[in-house]
């Protein structure tokens, strides 16, 4: 019973990681790879705790592990990234505009200024 | 058994998580509904299956694995979709165009919470 159940859990997140690769080749934006590429780390570690299920191999999980780690800093990574500037000309994002002078400081509300008071 | 059925049932549940989260990212219209299905959807689908390792491997430390696997998704997932759709909307990254658009941030500034200010150093008129 459990091995069927593993076989239907592989297809499933094989069927989500398709999706999701598909993603990270459409776009459009730098933003929507950055979550793809985020979201494929997630699955993957499921994947490799599938994998220490149906081998019985603990080791998998330490795989597991080390790529929840690696992804974390890895998002971080690719969000400074994205910070750095806009998206580059000729790359089909329209881009909304955004008043770049704000303060990084100022959060929905404005509370730097007391925007709840 | 009963543990066996317990692990198949979490470990389809989790699979079934992390295809829904797949489709979301797949389907959705902009970068923050897209964080929005692979934040929730995907931490709850590995923290599903981690279970269900836990449950059903018989090697040892495998559920101090599973637990560790867990805190650490469950800790740094929120921090990740935090930067990164800060860094998408300070970046201009477009919004989806359904007409049902509802952007907060920009709105706080320029309604509510602009005109509460006092220095009147906002920028909208």
């Amino acid at each position: 019973m459990l091995s069927t159940a593993l076989l239907i859990a592989f297809v499933l997140v094989a069927l989500g990681l398709l999706a999701t690769v598909i993603r990270l080749l459409l776009g459009p934006s730098r933003a929507d790879r950055v979550v793809a590429l985020d979201l494929i780390t997630v699955q993957l570690v499921a994947l490799s705790a599938l994998l220490a299920l149906s081998s019985d191999d603990t080791a998998f999980m330490d795989v597991g592990l080390v790529l929840a780690l690696i992804g974390f800093l890895a998002t971080v990574a690719f969000a400074r990234y994205l910070e750095s500037g806009p998206e580059p000309t000729g790359s089909g994002v329209r881009v909304r505009q955004v008043e770049r002078d704000r303060d990084t400081a100022t959060g929905p509300l404005g509370q730097r200024d007391g925007g709840l008071s | 058994m009963n543990a066996e059925l317990f692990a198949a049932i979490a470990v389809v549940v989790g699979g079934a998580f992390t295809a829904i989260a797949g489709l979301g990212v797949l389907r959705f219209g902009d970068v923050f509904m897209r964080m929005h299905a692979s934040t929730k959807a995907g931490t709850l689908g590995v923290g599903s299956i981690m279970i269900g390792t836990a449950i059903g491997a018989s090697g040892e430390g495998a559920i101090a694995r599973a637990v560790l696997i867990i805190a650490f998704i469950l800790l740094t997932a929120p921090v990740a979709a935090h930067l990164v759709g800060r860094a998408a909307w300070r970046n201009g990254t477009p919004l989806a165009d359904d007409g049902e658009v509802i952007d907060e941030w920009r709105d706080g500034r320029d309604g509510r919470a602009g005109s509460s200010r006092r220095d009147g150093h906002d920028g909208s008129a």
